[in-house]
């Protein structure tokens, strides 16, 4: 039975879209059949961060008008093989997704694929109603911020609201995905606690991703950062989420880079 | 290292972040027309004061302070000099 995940934020930079490419291929690299779809018409970037930027030919507003077969939009990751991805338009209005054509384009991915993810525009209209409408579960990604956490509070009101699950009187099961999070700031009572979050939005914690210069080194890459760099503290936070979203119980904690004598040396002479 | 902070006169600020957050949030899960209701007194109020006193729409001014334990409704309304038309005999 096909899953479809929303990464949601309201907020826009919180790293919806990395997310979306690590924890997508987290899942495809577990051997599952995943495809990672772009909500974001208009600004699509889900196709750079992935490295297929130069394959787009056809995207999701062809296909929801009927000018494309789901098959010839669907790009196949070279390095994953179950990984697919399903670009945003980059010059279409985003009043071209009708609710109709994403219904009939969710239920064709549903039966091709494990896990249909999809990255949700930042805001509260349309696209990132649409983004939502169909999700089974939800990724609410969140920096440890003030305005980040206001608005995923929106946003839970809003998947328990207004999507096809809420409406059908069924739960949407939620997670928080904590980024950009750094444990020694938090610890000297500079930026808000993972416990401080929890309480606020009282939804089930998916994962912690410490801020890390390995992220901004995928994305430079066109690499999600699972692939980039799978044993670095990213990476792991994504690997271990991941097995959360299969079902798993383990307890989170913050992965930290593990740095040798030349490390540390090097960035003491930096900074 | 927090008593490090305070040490040095400096206090942290993430529990200030937190405290800010959970008063506001508890409002805007209580009422997610909140700003729909001050428009609405504003205009209610306005209307019974002019049955009475001639009074300017940019006149009335309508606030609200929310806190933790009390919410503030504030009502600012300058009211013309003139006497009110208003027949007393």
């Amino acid at each position: 039975m096909a899953k479809v995940l929303v990464v949601t934020s309201g907020k826009g930079g919180v790293g919806k879209t990395t997310s979306t490419a690590a924890l997508g291929a987290a899942l495809a690299q577990t051997g599952k059949n995943v495809v990672v779809v772009d909500f974001d018409v208009g600004l699509r970037n889900l196709d750079l961060v992935m490295g297929a930027e130069r394959r787009v030919v056809f995207d999701l507003i062809n296909v929801v008008q009927g000018d494309a077969k789901l098959a010839q939009a669907l790009i196949r990751d070279k390095r994953v093989e179950t990984l697919s991805i399903l670009p945003a338009s980059q010059t279409r209005d985003k009043d071209a997704l009708t609710p109709e054509g994403v219904a009939r384009v969710i239920e064709e991915l549903r039966e091709k694929f494990d896990w249909v993810i999809c990255d949700s525009p930042a805001g509260i209209e349309r696209g990132a109603q649409l983004a939502m409408y169909h999700a089974d579960q939800a990724v609410v990604v969140t920096n440890p911020e003030v305005s980040s956490v206001r608005d995923s509070d929106r946003i839970i009101g809003m998947l328990d609201s207004t999507t096809e699950r809420a409406k059908k009187g069924e739960k949407i099961d939620k997670h928080l995905l904590l980024t950009r999070y750094d444990p020694a700031r938090a610890a000297r009572g500079e930026m808000l606690r993972t416990e401080d979050v929890l309480e606020i939005l009282s939804i089930p914690l998916l994962g912690i991703i410490p801020e890390s210069e390995e992220v901004l080194r995928a994305s430079n890459l066109g690499m999600p950062v699972t692939l980039s760099n799978p044993t670095s503290a990213p990476s792991r936070a994504y690997f271990e989420a991941v097995r959360r979203l299969e079902g798993e119980t383990l307890d989170v904690s913050v992965p930290t880079e593990r740095k040798g004598l030349f490390d540390w040396l090097f960035k003491r002479s930096v900074a | 290292m927090s008593f490090l902070a305070s040490f040095f006169g400096r206090k942290t600020s993430a529990p200030v972040a937190r405290d800010r957050l959970q008063i506001l949030l508890a409002h805007e899960r209580a009422g997610e027309g909140q700003s729909e209701l001050i428009a609405k007194l504003q205009e209610e109020i306005l209307e019974v004061i002019k049955r009475h006193i001639s009074v300017d729409q940019d006149k009335v001014q309508i606030k609200m302070d929310r806190g933790t334990g009390v919410s503030m409704l504030e009502i600012d309304i300058e009211v013309p000099e003139t006497r009110p038309a208003v027949k007393t005999a």
